[in-house]
């Protein structure tokens, strides 16, 4: 492990530190579930960051991953009473999910846009499906489904092995910070290892990391995996402070999280990290702006993204800082 | 036997509704490997300028058969100029860019019109097939995509410009190369393919309704039936349309309509699977 990535790591930690002990004391309850909103967002962020920045698959139903790891985990937790055993299995589900799915596609040799398809897909199947499940018929155990609008009770998490000791908003706030956290760190040394370094020589050149004997199927079947976990996790924390509905799964929300890596910067870990608070926040005053739809704002900023800054943010900052620092324009 | 005959109509209003619905977006990707996923909006922008043409008293078939290809027509020529044209060759970020055009849309429209459903009744009324009845409209669809398919099909094989135009798919440095300005051929095609678009969305607002998400609920489709058509945009798309259409039809009846649709997009999961180039990468090579 360089030099750089350690620090890199220390800071994260650091920062996830302050951000947990200082926010819960001093924000009110409403902006600190808001705030808990972003944080998952900003690990959905961070999953497709790995998969498509990383492992160079774009994946436009990351909401797939987001919703199956939400649904496990209000029906889990549901079933059992307790969330101790609820958030492993939340986590499996999509984990698995996404290395059948990886399976199907990477095995098959299908590549770019015929994956965009399939994920795409993939998440609209499992919106349909989401939706069409009102009645008393549909239910998994003591877990009714609910349709459109999907399971309102979802339960909260508790202290492992407690289920009366349910967490509170602050609490809440907490588990999601150290989860971002864990999840940064975990990614920066995945990437750190030979398989990150294989994964990230895939994305270059797939025929010549092939020819030096690296099975790039299996490759990118690890990354999208490992991207399917962390999407499942982001949809825990979702859940948490909002509730399990088929909108998870929808296309408005598939979409948000390309724009966040997009506008962040495509093979950064903190670039889509940092686009989605941003973006998360300007989309949420921006509802508040009599006569604007959000839609409208959201959109033009990433055609303007494309077409001005294909790099993204934070290496476009970079970029810039970097041409100052050595006196000249980048 | 008329239940057959029922079935068989639905299943053929199904495959007219997705060739309609997908024909824009495969002439656009067929041409210029250019995946438009404001498709849907563009849908939307048709249905919307049928519904205003016909509440300022156009003739509703005018509002729906010129009005609405024309006005959609004219916005792609601008898209293609704004924000395609700078992409060219990097089909990924024309994607992303598309999508927040698609993002755009819905968001004016909505500032514009409000979120609520409009549209206007179906005309021809209804008629009687083998003893039950059925809404003339949908048999004038499947008139209409016949006849969609059969527009393109003159115009790239018996005009100078299709001629241009098939050269320019094939292979577009040579065609450069013999003085055909392949930059205008891209522009046309564009705006061509949102002309054709925009009268999808015409032709399906007295069915669907208008609203600004419309386009969300079709752009999937049209999507998903492209791709599994493959490269040759008129037969890929055709026999995509054919093949999804009917086994989506077939499923809703057996089922329920929520279900058929997620049969539909199963299989396309496996068609694309199990032919990554798409149906036109295996069968029907040599078709336009």
């Amino acid at each position: 492990m360089s030099r750089r990535n350690a620090i890199e790591i220390v800071t994260a930690a650091l920062l996830a530190a302050v951000v947990a002990l200082v926010l819960p004391r001093v924000a009110e309850l409403f902006v600190l579930i808001n705030a808990t909103v972003f944080v998952s967002m900003a690990i959905l962020a961070l999953s497709l960051a790995l998969i498509w920045g990383f492992g160079g698959i774009l994946c436009f139903g990351q909401t797939a991953f987001f919703g199956l790891g939400g649904y496990a985990y209000a029906v889990a937790a549901l079933n059992l009473g307790d969330s101790t055993y609820a958030v492993p299995i939340a986590l499996a589900v999509p984990a698995v999910a996404a290395l059948a799915l990886g399976y199907f596609m990477f095995y098959g040799r299908i590549s770019d846009v015929y994956i965009g398809a399939i994920t795409l897909t993939v998440s609209l199947i499992l919106f349909n499906f989401a939706n069409s499940t009102a009645g008393d018929q549909w239910h998994i155990g003591e877990a009714p489904l609910g349709g459109f609008n999907g399971i309102p009770s979802t339960p909260q998490l508790n202290i492992p092995g407690d289920p009366d000791a349910t967490l509170s908003p602050q609490a809440i706030f907490v588990v999601a910070v150290v989860c971002l956290a864990s999840c940064y760190i975990l990614s920066r040394l995945v990437l750190a290892s030979q398989f990150g370094r294989i994964v990230v020589a895939i994305r270059e050149n797939e025929a010549r990391a092939e020819l030096l004997g690296y099975d790039a199927r299996r490759y990118k079947l690890g990354i999208f995996t490992l991207g399917g976990l962390i999407g499942g996790l982001a949809g825990v924390l979702f859940a948490n402070c909002v509730f399990v509905s088929p909108t998870m799964f929808s296309l408005f929300y598939s979409g948000q999280v390309i724009i966040w890596v997009m506008v962040g910067g495509v093979g950064t870990l903190f670039g889509p990290i940092l686009g989605a608070m941003l973006l998360q926040g300007l989309t949420t005053w921006a509802g508040t702006l009599p006569g604007i739809n959000p839609n409208a704002v959201l959109g033009v900023i990433l055609m303007l993204a494309v077409l001005l800054m294909p790099m993204g943010l934070l290496p476009g900052a970079t970029a810039v800082l970097g041409g100052l620092r050595r006196g000249t324009a980048p | 036997m008329s239940l057959a005959l029922a079935v068989g109509l639905q299943a053929l209003t199904g495959v007219a509704m997705l060739l309609i619905i997908s024909l824009g977006l495969a002439v656009i990707f067929g041409m210029m490997r250019v995946i438009n996923l404001a498709h849907g909006e563009f849908l939307m922008l048709g249905g919307y300028s049928a519904i205003l043409a016909v509440r300022h008293g156009v003739n509703i078939w005018v509002a729906m058969l010129v009005v609405a290809p024309l006005v959609v027509g004219l916005l792609g020529a601008l898209v293609e100029r704004l924000v395609i044209r700078r992409l060219y060759g990097r089909m990924v970020d024309t994607m992303l860019a598309t999508w927040g055009l698609s993002l755009a849309l819905i968001g004016f429209v909505s500032m514009i019109f409000g979120n609520t459903v409009g549209g206007f009744s179906a005309p021809l009324g209804s008629v009687d097939v083998g003893g039950f009845y059925t809404s003339a409209y949908s048999l004038f669809l499947v008139f209409a995509a016949a006849l969609m398919v059969g527009a393109v099909w003159l115009v790239l094989r018996r005009t100078p410009f299709g001629l241009l135009a098939r050269g320019t798919m094939q292979n577009p440095e040579m065609a450069s190369a013999l003085g055909v300005a392949t930059e205008r051929v891209y522009a046309v095609t564009f705006a061509a393919g949102a002309a054709l678009s925009g009268l999808a969305g015409g032709l399906i607002a007295p069915l669907s309704g208008v609203v600004p998400t419309m386009g969300t609920a079709y752009i999937a489709k049209a999507f998903i039936t492209v791709i599994t058509g493959g490269a040759a945009m008129l037969a890929g798309t055709l026999s995509a349309s054919v093949l999804l259409g009917g086994v989506g039809v077939l499923a809703t009846f057996l089922t329920t309509p929520v279900l058929g649709e997620v049969v539909l997009l199963a299989v396309a999961i496996i068609l694309v699977r199990l032919l990554p180039h798409g149906i036109t990468g295996r069968f029907f090579r040599r078709a336009l």
